[in-house]
């Protein structure tokens, strides 16, 4: 899945962070989520979403070779991954989060869960529906 | 414990103790959570006869083992304090995302005791908890300070604070969130005014462990896909609760020129379709959503962002005070907002110094300057008084129940309250059932409770039969939700199906409740919170619940429903009903056997020691 974005229908509810948390951690904790709403109030008014466009930066700067593609994803090999945190600022969308609870930074595997939850389609399948 | 943060927060907020204790089982499976946590925190641990904006009041935040979970819409979070406005039993509720913040951050409860020396606000990362000075931000607009803090402390903090109406204990200042979510009913943002606390800021990395970790997500999808399957959820997500003026207008109900007619002459102008086209930037919901009705604006002509106007807010300044400009009422909403008052209380006291001006009741020379309805400079001029509490300012900030006592000449007749709370948003001559919902609401009259005016439609308006009945049943229903920490809307708005929340609190929380187990907690809580007004008030009961004469003795002046009024024996007729439906006695006072029966035997010894005497 291509996972694409209309932030001006996002109507920051989060629902794509609980749903992230649970179905990659298995945990109930959006803040495990790879991917982030951030809102900007009182003005211009409006969210941005962080997430992962899966350009591949953070593979190229990963001295640990733990960074690994698949058909286009990038996965974090968390075996490898020494939490260094390299990747994360060499992320030009800004898209990989951090845990205290976990080592390795935690970035979106395409998963499609949180497009699932989204009906206000701000977060879309780019794949299956045209880039708007 | 499954679907909880698992702790209790208490902050002695004159001594700087803070304690967490583990949030006990028997407390969730007895309590549920949120307004059932506050209701029994406030009966044991408040002594009767409190000042409420003394330091023996406590001010308790709470939410619900549904919040912060794959539910439709877990985002609510209540608070509750003994009530400066009405001196009983106090709680408001609001959503954005705080309520699902506090648990991740391992709180069921927040409890807020003693009163800090200087302006403060609490700092809770986790089980990082501190009272920090908040000179830097005292004085400001309830929005500017949220910005401030989370400009501060970082994106991930979810921030509520008071505007100054609370720093300078206005009786119906609110607690404001989200840049434009607030609770405020009953003076909650008093409360913490009260405690020099300016806001209460969380950031939270926790999970919150589910009974059924499988079964609840299927289930909280299945939920979540059910709300996006109905039908009107693209007109409620376009329009929210801008919606309702029009409607409320066409049906006789909505409260004009201080409650004197229930027909505002060209409020199609404040339609939900022209405040779109005119101001609405974007469709904001609160946490886990599935129908945002949060319509966040930006009014041009008076060069201001704000969240709204909601329905209440419409009702209580573009009706109360009429006005059919919606960029007017947006920015009156905004001048609310960020001086920290709550809109349907300032809507209602304003609209009634109006009315007092007109009959000369109040001159030129105590208000200061000339004021009249439908003069944006008027509202303006007041609302800021009342903040400041200056001038009549500092009558009118007390509340329209009190201020018409110091205006006399009758003006008591039309100051629109029960109990001391200021009326929300719908006339009700022509609605008899939401009449009684609103005069029975155990926090004054407001509509969260219960509201049933479409019953009303639907039975027909001059019925008086069976409309206690569903009174009742509403009043236990709607809170419901705010014992979980859902947002009711979804079941009022969209028509989701009540049914599902019992199965989901049972894979969430692990308690096997139906919903009628789930309605009998609910109505053991109404019991409760009406048994807190007798302990404070000696003689509560049945003369608290009527309305003012206004709604019987002067008939409805334009509309729909010119003419309408209740007479007094209908009103007798609806309460009799009513509390005979509840198991109360004759004066709207729970019984022994009532309150045995709902296992509210420690309430019975309380009040026996305090000799009210039991039927």
């Amino acid at each position: 899945m291509r996972i694409a974005l209309n932030e001006a229908r996002c109507s920051g509810c989060r629902t794509c962070q609980v749903i992230c948390g649970l179905h990659n951690f298995a945990e109930n904790n959006p803040k495990k989520a790879a991917l982030k709403i951030i809102g900007h109030f009182p003005a211009p008014g409006h969210y941005e979403i962080k997430i992962c466009d899966q350009c591949g930066v953070c593979a190229a700067t990963c001295q640990f070779a733990a960074i690994y593609e698949i058909a286009g994803v990038y996965h974090i090999d968390k075996k490898k991954c020494t939490g260094c945190g390299e990747c994360m600022e060499a992320c030009p969308s800004q898209a990989m989060f951090r845990h205290r609870a976990e080592q390795a930074p935690i970035k979106c595997v395409a998963c499609g869960q949180c497009v699932e939850l989204c009906q206000r389609g701000a977060l879309y399948d780019a794949d299956s529906k045209e880039v708007q | 414990m499954n679907g909880y943060g698992g702790n209790v927060l208490r902050l002695n907020l004159s001594t700087g103790e803070v304690k967490v204790q583990p949030l006990g089982v028997e407390m969730a499976r007895e309590w549920i959570g949120q307004r059932g946590f506050i209701a029994k925190i406030l009966w044991d641990e408040l002594k009767p006869g409190i000042d409420p904006l003394g330091p023996d009041n406590k001010l308790v935040m709470s939410t619900g083992p549904l919040a912060g979970t794959l539910v439709p819409a877990g985002g609510k979070v209540s608070f509750g304090a003994k009530s400066p406005a009405t001196g009983i039993y106090g709680e408001s509720c609001m959503g954005g995302h705080i309520a699902a913040e506090m648990k991740y951050a391992g709180y069921d409860v927040i409890i807020l005791e003693g009163a800090a020396a200087k302006p403060s606000y609490l700092y809770i990362e986790d089980d990082k908890v501190e009272i920090r000075d908040a000179a830097h931000v005292w004085g400001k607009g309830a929005m500017q300070a949220e910005k401030a803090l989370k400009d501060e402390l970082g994106e991930d903090f979810q921030i509520c604070t008071i505007g100054p109406a609370g720093e300078k204990l206005v009786k119906y200042a609110c607690i404001s969130h989200d840049f434009g979510r607030q609770a405020g009913r009953t003076g909650m943002g008093t409360v913490m005014g009260s405690k020099n606390i300016k806001a209460i800021a969380i950031c939270g990395s926790k999970s919150i462990p589910l009974a059924d970790m499988t079964t609840a997500v299927a289930k909280g999808k299945e939920m979540l896909k059910g709300c996006f399957a109905k039908e009107n959820l693209d007109e409620w997500q376009d329009y929210g609760t801008a919606g309702v003026p029009v409607w409320a207008n066409k049906i006789g109900a909505f409260p004009t020129k201080n409650f004197q007619s229930s027909y505002l002459e060209g409020n199609e102008a404040l339609d939900g379709k022209i405040m779109r086209e005119k101001m609405v930037i974007n469709d904001k919901g609160c946490f886990g959503c599935p129908s945002p009705c949060g319509k966040y604006c930006y009014v041009k002509e008076y060069d201001v962002y704000t969240e709204g106007p909601e329905y209440e807010t419409t009702a209580l300044i573009a009706g109360s005070c009429v006005f059919t400009d919606i960029e007017q009422v947006g920015y009156m909403n905004y001048l609310c907002d960020e001086m920290g008052l709550d809109t349907i209380s300032a809507g209602n006291v304003i609209g009634f110094a109006m009315e007092c001006f007109e009959k000369g009741i109040i001159t030129t020379e105590q208000v200061g300057r000339e004021i009249k309805f439908g003069d944006v400079d008027s509202f303006k001029f007041l609302a800021e008084q009342i903040t400041t509490r200056q001038g009549i300012g500092n009558v009118l900030a007390e509340g329209v129940k009190y201020a018409a006592e110091q205006f006399g000449r009758g003006s008591t007749n039309f100051a629109i309250q029960i109990k001391g709370l200021e009326w929300s948003g719908y006339e009700s001559r022509s609605a008899p059932s939401n009449m009684l919902a609103y005069m029975t609401c155990d926090l004054g009259a407001h509509h969260s409770r219960a509201w049933s005016v479409t019953h009303d439609m639907a039975v027909g308006r001059k019925v008086l039969e069976g409309k206690a009945q569903k009174v009742v049943e509403l009043q236990h229903i709607r809170p419901f939700f705010d014992l979980i920490g859902c947002c009711r809307l979804q079941w009022v708005e969209i028509g989701f199906e009540l049914e599902h929340y019992p199965e989901i609190f049972r894979y969430i929380t692990g308690f096997d409740y139906s919903q009628d187990d789930l309605m009998k907690i609910s109505e053991k809580v109404w019991n409760l919170t009406r048994a807190f007004a007798w302990r404070e008030i000696e003689d509560y009961g049945r003369k608290y619940d009527y309305p003012p004469a206004r709604f019987y003795e002067e008939a409805v002046t334009s509309g729909p429903n010119a003419g309408d009024t209740l007479t007094k024996e209908a009103l007798e007729y609806l309460l009799d009903d009513y509390y005979n439906l509840r198991g109360w006695n004759k004066n709207g006072l729970p019984t022994r056997e009532k309150l045995e029966q709902m296992g509210l035997g420690f309430v019975v010894q309380e009040l026996q020691g305090l000799s009210r005497k039991l039927a």
